[in-house]
Order: structure tokens, then sequence, then C-alpha cells
């Protein structure tokens, strides 16, 4: 990366894997299992994250002199409700089916754990660059598990991605269906969300020792 | 009845944690021990339970379309509704403040054991959640907006004192290295959410049985007799929705 310099591209790198946002720092994991049943709503859900983190950050930057640090949380809340309002109405706008789908869920981004942990460690005490950077970069973090999710959870509980019938058709046995395989419904329902995110960070923490917890 | 059927309901079926994943950070963050998840708990349903009425009357009264109306024949057409995330977590956020400093004031020792994870509420997704719900499910009377926050306040507090007292045993069996700590306590509370799904079939009578192949067993079935994705979709956003 050209422009950056290595310290601002370590700031994009880390939350991806090393100090991912919901496998290690546990933040935001409420959105992360309830809308990840299907792979689109996981996308547009990344991208919703990454647009009000991204901006959300420099905001809160820019006014980290001016906050009175008393009524800080008030403040930030205002920040992201304002943010979220705007996902919110254009989601409305462009993609109602979906926007359905993620219900207060997207609603929900206001008080996801991420946003505010990340104002409160980062963008209080960086200057706006840096805060942007760190936000794009949790935010793709969030969306890196999110996608991860989802992909397993509609291949293996629809046999669909994006909607795709990847595995052939279930109803007229082409594909895989044609020697016997059967979609596990079972993935679509809530239970499996946290049961797949518990084995990410199985898979994780075996390739990177250091991140083992003592208890 | 339909106070105790939308209790019970929002305590086991639709319970905050299992159902529809609320408030799962601090879930996660605070169930190490028994002791300070009860703390937690109970501050979670105190401020539910006062939250979800004051919201549903912002929400009554000022947010929906036509809800000025009161104000006069011109505001009779006036749909606010597109702030309610803004007046949901500024009322929030405002509650909570207020009730630390009235707690503070009247019961110390109450203020001693709810104190550290009052602030905390303010950013829990079940609080937040708990309105926004109770906003998209339009419930109807202020009375059943009380019922409302009370059993799901109770329905998260169970949800964490259960994990708090696994985790508590938890620590003497050999758990895999790498799934110790926060890999292990998220697969069991993934079965005990398979436990919470047979509460599905609790309740019958009115709308629940719209809702009835929610129970795991009527899915599969479906699912394995017409095998179409389309019901995929239907459980899916069931799930989801949890309407």
């Amino acid at each position: 990366m050209g422009i950056l310099s290595k310290k601002d591209a370590g700031l994009i790198k880390d939350p991806l894997f090393d100090n991912n946002p919901i496998t290690i720092q546990v933040l935001g994991i409420c959105s992360a299992l309830a809308i990840t049943a299907e792979l689109k709503a996981s996308i547009v859900m990344s991208i919703s994250v990454i647009f009000v983190l991204g901006l959300g950050n420099v905001v809160i930057s820019l006014m980290r002199n001016i906050i009175p640090s008393k009524i800080r949380i008030i403040v930030q809340l205002i920040v992201v409700a304002t943010l979220v309002i705007i996902v919110d109405l254009v989601l409305k706008a462009f993609a109602y089916e979906l926007s359905k789908t993620l219900s207060v869920f997207v609603g929900l981004i206001i008080t996801n754990c991420i946003i505010m942990g990340r104002f409160e460690a980062f963008a209080l005490g960086n200057g706006p660059w840096k805060s942007f950077l760190d936000g794009i970069g949790n935010a793709l973090g969030y969306g890196l598990i999110l996608v991860i999710v989802g992909f397993f959870r509609e291949l293996l509980g629809s046999g669909t991605l994006l909607g795709f019938k990847v595995l052939g058709d279930p109803i007229e046995k082409t594909g895989l269906y044609s020697i016997g395989y059967e979609n596990n419904g079972f993935m679509l329902l809530s239970p499996m969300a946290l049961i797949v995110v518990g084995i990410i960070i199985w898979v994780q923490r075996s390739k990177n020792k250091t991140l083992i917890e003592e208890a | 009845m339909e106070h105790v059927e939308l209790f019970f309901k929002s305590i086991f079926i639709d319970n905050m944690v299992f159902a529809t994943f609320l408030g799962m950070c601090s879930y996660l963050a605070i169930s190490k021990k028994v002791s300070t998840s009860v703390g937690m708990g109970a501050a979670v349903i105190f401020v539910l339970t006062v939250t979800v009425p004051l919201n549903w009357l912002l929400d009554q009264y000022i947010l929906q379309e036509g809800a000025l109306s009161w104000l006069g024949e011109e505001y009779a057409t006036y749909d606010l509704s597109f702030l309610s995330f803004i007046m949901f977590i500024a009322t929030i956020a405002t509650m909570v403040q207020l009730v630390e400093i009235i707690v503070e004031k009247f019961s110390p020792s109450l203020y001693n054991s709810l104190g550290i994870f009052l602030p905390l509420i303010a950013v829990n997704c079940a609080i937040l959640g708990g309105s926004l719900f109770m906003q998209s499910r339009e419930i109807p009377t202020f009375g059943l907006a009380v019922t409302y926050g009370v059993g799901s306040g109770i329905g998260w507090f169970l949800a964490i004192l259960a994990i708090a007292a696994i985790r508590e045993k938890i620590r003497y069996s050999a758990v895999p290295p790498a799934l110790r700590g926060l890999g292990i306590t998220f697969i069991i509370t993934g079965l005990m959410a398979i436990g919470f799904m047979s509460f599905g079939g609790m309740l019958t009578g009115g709308d629940e049985k719209k809702e009835e192949p929610k129970t795991e067993e009527a899915k599969i079935e479906i699912k394995k007799e017409e095998g179409k994705e389309k019901d995929a979709k239907v459980v899916a956003q069931n799930t989801n929705i949890n309407k």
C-alpha cells in the first residue's frame, strides 16, 4: 500500500485478524448472529457498519476537544443515531425487502458495542485520518466474520449463495441433490449462528496460540 | 389473560438472548460470576420496565403517523417515525442517568450493587431492542407495554444467570485450550438456545398458530416433504423477525 504508511496500514490490518472486534474484543455480537442466515443480509449489514463506523469515528475525532467528558456518551449516541437514520432511510428507499429482513437490527447498530467501543478507545484520542482508518479496519473485521458466518449458514442451510442455487436444485434433484444430499434446515435457525461463531473462534485460536485465554 | 400470555411469551419464547441475540455483549462480558450477573440482570429488568412504557408513550403520542393530532387539526398528517431511533436512544440515555441519580440518593446500598452496571446499560442492545421490538410488534396498550418490558427483562435475567452458573462450573472441566473462555461460552449458549426453542410450542391460540412451524421438528419435516428453498426463506425470516 503506497499511500499508507506502515503504521496506518496496521490500523486497517490488525482488526481483520489478530484483534478482530468479534472474536477477540467480543464487541458487536448481537447483530452478527441475528442477521446472518443469508449472505446478502450479512453483506448489507457489513456495508452499513463500515459507513457508520468510518464516518462516526471521523466526526467524533473532529469534536474530541470540544465534547465535555461528562456528557460524551449522549453526544456519541446522537452522532451514531443520526448516521443510522441515514442508513435506515437509504435501505428503505432502495432495498425495501432487505430492510424488512434486517428489521430492528439496522436500528440496533446504534447500540452495537463496536461503535461505542471504537469511539471511546480510539476516536477520542486520535486525529480524524487515523480514526477513519481505524473505523474502516474494525468495521471490515466485523464484516469479515459476518460474511463467513453468512456464507456457511446459507450454503449449508438452503444450498444457495446470494440466492443462486450453487448445489443444484433440491426439487428437481440435480447436482448434489441427485446423490441424496439434503439441506440442513437447522443451520437457518438462530442457535446455529452461535455455534458457527464458536467454531470460528476455535479455529482462529488453535492457529494463533497467543490468543488462548487462561481461565 | 393477554397479559399472562405476553408475559410468558416474552420470557421464554421471544427470549431476548436466545431468540433475538440482544444484549449479547454484556451477556458475554459480565457472566463470569453469578453474583455480578445477578446485579446486571436486576439492572436490566429495572431499566427495561421504565424505558419500554416510556418509549411506548413517545411512540403513540409523538412519533407515529397521525400521533400528533392531539395538538390540533393541522398536525394530524405528520409522520415523525423516522426520528424514532434518535428519540428512543435519547430517552434511554437520559432515563439511565436519571435512574442512577435517584437510586444513588435514596438507596445507597442498591446503588453500590447496581452502580457499575447502570452506565453500561445505556449502550446495551437489549434495552434499545426492547423499545424497537415494542414498536415493530405494535403493542396496543400501555399496560401491555409494561408487561412486555418486565417480561423481556426477566428473560434476559434468566439467561445471564444460567450462563454464569454454567461458566462457574465449567472451570473444572477439561475444555480444549483453544475453546476456553469465549469459544465454549458461544457453543453452550447455542445449545441453550436450542433448548429454549422447545418453548415455541408452549402457547397455542390466537396468533401463535401462524408460528407453529417454529419448532425444529416441524421445520425439518416441512423441509423433507417439500424441499423447497422458499420454505427455508420463510423459516429464516421467522427466526429473524420473530413476529
